[in-house]
């Protein structure tokens, strides 16, 4: 730190001194994101142009890539299906829509009744951090947990069978739709909880009580003034979820038993067969559509005023 | 939440011929003892401490960095705005995406040293060299790209109730900037930084999606768990995935308790 813009700190707080003062302890943090975030970014756009062959890759310019992804995707299959690529796009679009909504809706029920319901502070606190203490576990092993629970002889069919329920083990508990979705909802919707609840947290009580005293009924409040008030952590939480689901490999590969495919597991198989260029190509694909849903969600927010 | 979780504990101990479900069949520390041997070709041992280490070098570059940009975010910063939007939009961005772009950077990285090394004509460098990709490059890298935004936040959240008034009389006494840094602000936000470092630690420690693609030869832990998942079918699994656990938790723990005790000095000298 330099001494000379120690002696009279107050007046000169806008001084080019200053802003270059603040630059440079800025300037590892930023030099992380040019060098880990944003020249990466910039590589994979350049790279999903370039061509290739078994060995290296080839700089170049060609639209091959993007092709090879859609390649007969304009007309239905034999079989009425659509093509590869743009079924793994839906599936996975499918996914984060389902999980979504599913997390919004226990997430908001979650944030709701730790917000309004639980009166002592103290309360609040400690089922807030009940919220959070299984986040620190390793993702892959809150998944692998299901395995003893959902499989043919898991918990879930032992217990049913066991009270004469069902004859034969339910199949489609585990490496299904059903067990991938039931693992997003479970690693995810904490990140819902979290900004929702801060949000709740700032409502003015008073504004409750006016709906209260205007004759409002407890859905008309909950709809017309708890949900516009919360928007702002509904929409953070929105774009989390999405995000993740849309990027993911680790919980569709591990919980779909390597058989349910999505973005980002062709990515990661794209790559590990050492075919970067149609890898980055998706990849740019993948972040075009992901950039469009944010996009979509931020029209209706500003989250920078909000912070 | 907790249901599944405490499922694997108890598995975890199951008796040598136990399976990967209930019923338990004897309890013993059988798979613990395996998991110590090493399951297969995989060396857990190397990957836990190749986890260990990202981890704390990682959790010392987030509590720096975090903190320095913190408080250059409190000055008048041109291009802040820019670098606020950056680093959210490196917090949201699917993680194969950032993966795959430091993966490629790192490659043609190693292409173009190998061009230059030939061009030079160092030949013994050149068969000796292998890849720029590894564990203290490109993996810290990825996960400061997660790490970061995090601490970044927690900052903003911290001096949002900061209260300038104890900078100003310290500097009225004739503090230098140093000083007062050293003894007025640090104190006041000493809980909060560590609470950043934990997070940037166990960020780390479980990130699998930002290492895949940009830590070249070796695995960190996680991603060797991964691995199992389809490999393995022993209860030695969840062994590994136990003992993941109880490094989180002790993580977390003594870091919890840090911060209480940083936050008791404090209030003793306040009042």
């Amino acid at each position: 730190m330099s001494s000379t813009s120690t002696a009279t700190a107050g007046p000169v707080a806008d001084s080019p001194n200053r802003t270059l003062h603040a630059w440079w302890q800025a300037a590892p943090f930023t030099l992380v994101f040019v060098l880990f975030f944003l020249i990466p970014l910039a590589l994979i756009v350049m790279v999903s142009f370039w061509d290739f062959n078994e060995y290296e890759l080839l700089p170049a310019f060609t639209l091959r890539n993007y092709f090879a992804i859609f390649e007969g995707c304009s007309t239905l299959t034999e079989h009425g299906d659509f093509c590869v690529s743009l079924s793994t796009y839906l599936s996975t679009l499918k996914f984060s829509l389902l999980v979504w909504l599913i997390t919004l809706v226990l997430g908001f029920a979650v944030a709701y009744f730790l917000a309004f319901h639980v009166r002592s502070s103290g309360m609040q606190t400690a089922l807030f951090i009940l919220c959070t203490v299984p986040f620190w576990t390793s993702n892959v092993i809150r998944m692998i947990s299901w395995v003893p629970l959902l499989g043919r002889n898991g918990l879930v069919n032992q217990s049913l069978q066991g009270i004469g329920l069902i004859d034969q083990p339910i199949e489609w508990l585990l490496f299904s739709d059903f067990s991938v979705v039931l693992a997003f909802v479970h690693l995810y919707t904490m990140f819902m909880i979290v900004p929702i609840f801060n949000s709740m947290m700032r409502i003015d009580r008073s504004l409750l009580e006016a709906a209260n005293d205007a004759g409002a009924s407890g859905w008309q409040t909950l709809w017309n003034v708890i949900v516009p008030l919360c928007k702002t952590g509904i929409i953070i939480g929105s774009i989390f979820v999405i995000t993740i689901v849309m990027g993911d490999f680790v919980t569709i590969g591990v919980m779909g038993g390597q058989q349910i495919a999505s973005v980002g597991k062709i990515i990661q198989v794209q790559t590990s067969y050492l075919q970067f260029p149609l890898a980055a190509a998706n990849a740019v694909i993948l972040l075009a559509v992901v950039l469009m849903i944010i996009w979509g969600l931020t029209r209706l927010v500003d989250i920078r005023k909000e912070l | 939440m907790y249901g599944p979780m405490f499922v694997i504990f108890v598995l975890s101990f199951q008796g040598p011929e136990g399976g990967l479900t209930f019923p338990m069949r004897g309890a013993s520390l059988h798979w613990f003892r395996q998991l110590a041997e090493g399951l297969g070709t995989v060396d857990i041992g190397a990957a836990f401490l190749r986890s260990l280490m990202l981890g704390g070098v990682v959790m010392l570059f987030t509590v720096l960095l975090s903190v320095l940009a913190g408080l250059a975010f409190r000055k008048k910063l041109s291009g802040g705005n820019a670098l606020f939007y950056v680093t959210v939009a490196s917090l949201i961005m699917p993680s194969i995406i950032v993966s795959l772009g430091i993966g490629l950077q790192f490659r043609l990285l190693d292409g173009g040293l190998k061009w230059l090394l030939e061009a030079v004509g160092a030949t013994t460098t050149l068969e000796e060299y292998g890849t720029a990709l590894g564990l203290f490059t490109s993996a810290l890298g990825a996960h400061l790209t997660w790490t970061l935004p995090f601490g970044l936040l927690i900052m903003f959240a911290v001096f949002n109730r900061f209260n300038p008034a104890y900078e100003e009389a310290a500097r009225d006494l004739g503090a230098t900037p140093w000083q007062t840094f050293r003894h007025v602000v640090l104190p006041l936000i000493g809980p909060s930084v560590v609470g950043i470092g934990m997070f940037g630690f166990t960020l780390s420690w479980d990130e699998i999606a930002r290492t895949s693609q940009a830590i070249g030869d070796v695995n960190t832990l996680p991603l060797e768990l991964q691995g199992l998942t389809s490999t393995v079918t022993t209860p030695a699994i969840y062994a590994l995935g136990t003992v993941t656990t109880v490094v989180s938790f002790a993580v977390i723990g003594v870091t919890v308790g840090l911060a209480m005790l940083l936050g008791r000095q404090k209030k003793g000298r306040v009042g």
